[in-house]
């Protein structure tokens, strides 16, 4: 075989599979609509986007109360995650000794590879009897948004070492030529040039925690309605996914599939904003 | 900069993509599942996941007796389990209720009993309720455990999911709508029940039987209550004792093919008895 014809297959193989990713979500998109689609014979998209009565066998398909409660629980996630992640990854990448921060880094990636599943565990036989101290059940909006935040600090941390990281070390290296202290080479020069990388980090950290099931819906309590403290429970749309799917049919069903619809719409609007955000990165001078 | 090549769409470049995407549709192609149905020696066994487990090791017995038989088993939940049976899709849905009126297409096939019971803390000191204190709990007539000569604790409600079996047997029960109940946690399976109410000393729940009592045994933090004097265990849900079982059926069309027939001529054969009690599940009277 000429070198040229082994190129033009190699090329031919790449363009297969990148055109298999992009028709797969294509699809996946388009099955999931299709699948939602009947849930609007019986409400209006309206009712759905706007009522809190869920209760598919009497025909109530609110998901108000259900989008309200993931969008609640995933940005208090963010909220507890992002210093801690944040803080994480200025100490690894300019306070910490070369050696911990070796070990801090290997450390923070095998975290980010834990199954959500074992948290989940963790935070129903562990975290859970805690809270009980605070408030009985302790399932809660709060330990949902807690366990969230042990999960995706990690995530949050690998983005914003990678981006701080793509700063040139010769722009670093001039800051302490000129004598300037760490704080201040972290704040003058690294942060201006990392932002939009750690910004990334934060926005796919969102989009994980909004994907999150299995751990949400073993500490969120799970009930349907919209909450007015940290310690109600709540129910996230992939959590009422979760318990309702292997038992739904028709109507039901369809409201179910609208839910993950629903997830996945606001994860690529996050996802888009993310690549938004890298592409400046990448124009910066 | 690699877009001002790609911008030039040659005939080659256009012949290049059709090469690609036919590449992309083959390999999708390659991943639709075949219908299986249609297989000499392949039995697939969709529904719920309660009986699921039982229905894998019985599978696993039978492929042992029956050489090149290959039985696959899918949870889903028992609607699914109906559903499957309805489109043609599986061979036996399996089932964990009785059929409801509007399922008498359908044919159920009996093979194993399971009971439903509320458990508590274990460090509750209530042992037992009656029927009309269950349901006073859940509707919240009655909301603190001092009421039953507990401690001067508030009840938390742990529910389970809409469309669950367990629900429905526990609704129907009681006597009471999914409307009345306002619950502190709803929960999805049976585990997560158990651990949810080992992680909350005023918490009340309910879940199989069976499950319950392996969880007891593994040191989990629950006990079972008694339900109007009568202990809840597997023991008394096989003599009849006990009120609140569900049947755990595998349900066929009523023209069901002879493979899927063998296979539950065997499930409800005494040579089953042991596999069903070893899950912790009762075997029906025969």
């Amino acid at each position: 075989m000429s070198r040229q014809s082994a190129d033009r297959l190699l090329s031919i193989g790449l363009m297969a599979a990148g055109l298999l990713s992009g028709v797969l979500l294509l699809f996946i998109v388009l099955f999931i609509s299709m699948e939602s689609w009947p849930v609007l014979h019986h409400t209006s998209l309206s009712t759905l986007l706007t009522s809190t009565d869920w209760r598919p066998s009497m025909g109530g398909f609110g998901l108000l109360a259900i989008l309200v409660g993931s969008l609640s629980v995933s940005f208090l996630a963010l909220l507890l995650a992002a210093p801690l992640g944040l803080a994480t990854a200025f100490y690894l990448s300019v306070y910490a000794p070369p050696k911990i921060a070796a070990f801090g880094q290997k450390l923070i990636e095998v975290m980010a590879g834990i199954p959500s599943v074992v948290f989940g565990l963790w935070g129903l036989v562990t975290l859970v009897p805690i809270m009980v101290h605070l408030s009985p059940p302790g399932t809660s909006l709060l330990t949902a948004g807690i366990v969230l935040a042990i999960m995706i600090a990690p995530t949050l941390t690998v983005f914003s070492l990678l981006a701080i990281k793509s700063v040139p070390m010769a722009t670093v290296q001039s800051g302490r030529a000129l004598g300037l202290g760490r704080g201040t080479i972290l704040r003058t020069i690294i942060l201006p040039q990392a932002r939009p990388g750690i910004v990334t980090g934060i926005l796919l950290a969102l989009a994980r925690a909004l994907g999150e099931t299995m751990a949400v819906m073993m500490v969120a309590g799970n009930v349907v309605h919209i909450p007015t403290s940290l310690l109600d429970p709540v129910r996230t749309l992939t959590a009422n996914i979760a318990l309702e799917m292997g038992y739904a049919l028709e109507a039901h069903r369809a409201a179910l599939f609208m839910s993950g619809l629903l997830v996945m719409l606001i994860t690529l609007v996050i996802v888009m904003a993310a690549g938004f955000k890298s592409d400046g990165t990448d124009k910066a001078p | 900069m690699v877009s001002s090549y790609r911008s030039i769409v040659s005939p080659k470049t256009l012949a290049k993509f059709g090469a690609a995407f036919a590449l992309a549709a083959a390999i999708l192609y390659g991943f639709i599942p075949e219908s299986g149905h249609g297989e000499q020696n392949r039995i697939l066994l969709t529904g719920s996941s309660t009986i699921a487990p039982l229905a894998a090791e019985l599978a696993r017995a039978y492929e042992k007796a029956h050489p090149g038989t290959r039985i696959d088993v899918e949870t889903g939940g028992s609607s699914r389990g109906i559903s499957d049976i309805r489109r043609g899709l599986a061979d036996i849905g399996m089932v964990s209720r009785a059929l409801k009126p509007t399922e008498s297409d359908l044919v159920s096939h009996l093979v194993a009993r399971d009971g439903v019971a509320l458990i508590v803390h274990k460090t509750n000191p209530v042992d037992g309720l009656t029927s009309d204190q269950t349901s006073a709990l859940y509707t919240r007539k009655i909301a603190n455990w001092s009421a039953f000569g507990g401690p001067d604790q508030k009840v938390v409600l742990v529910h389970k999911a809409q469309g669950r079996s367990t629900l429905e047997i526990f609704l129907k029960y009681f006597g009471l709508s999914d409307d009345d109940i306002r619950p502190d946690v709803v929960i999805g399976d049976n585990e997560q029940g158990i651990k949810t109410v080992a992680a909350n000393p005023s918490a009340i729940g309910y879940v199989s039987i069976g499950t319950a009592e392996t969880a007891i045994e593994h040191g989990n933090a629950i006990k079972l209550l008694h339900l109007d004097g009568i202990a809840a265990s597997t023991a008394h849900v096989a003599d009849g004792r006990f009120p609140m079982t569900r049947a755990l059926n595998f349900v066929t069309k009523d023209t069901s093919s002879p493979k899927a027939a063998d296979f539950i001529a065997y499930a409800q054969s005494d040579s089953a008895d042991a596999l069903i009690r070893s899950l912790a599940f009762v075997p029906p009277k025969r």
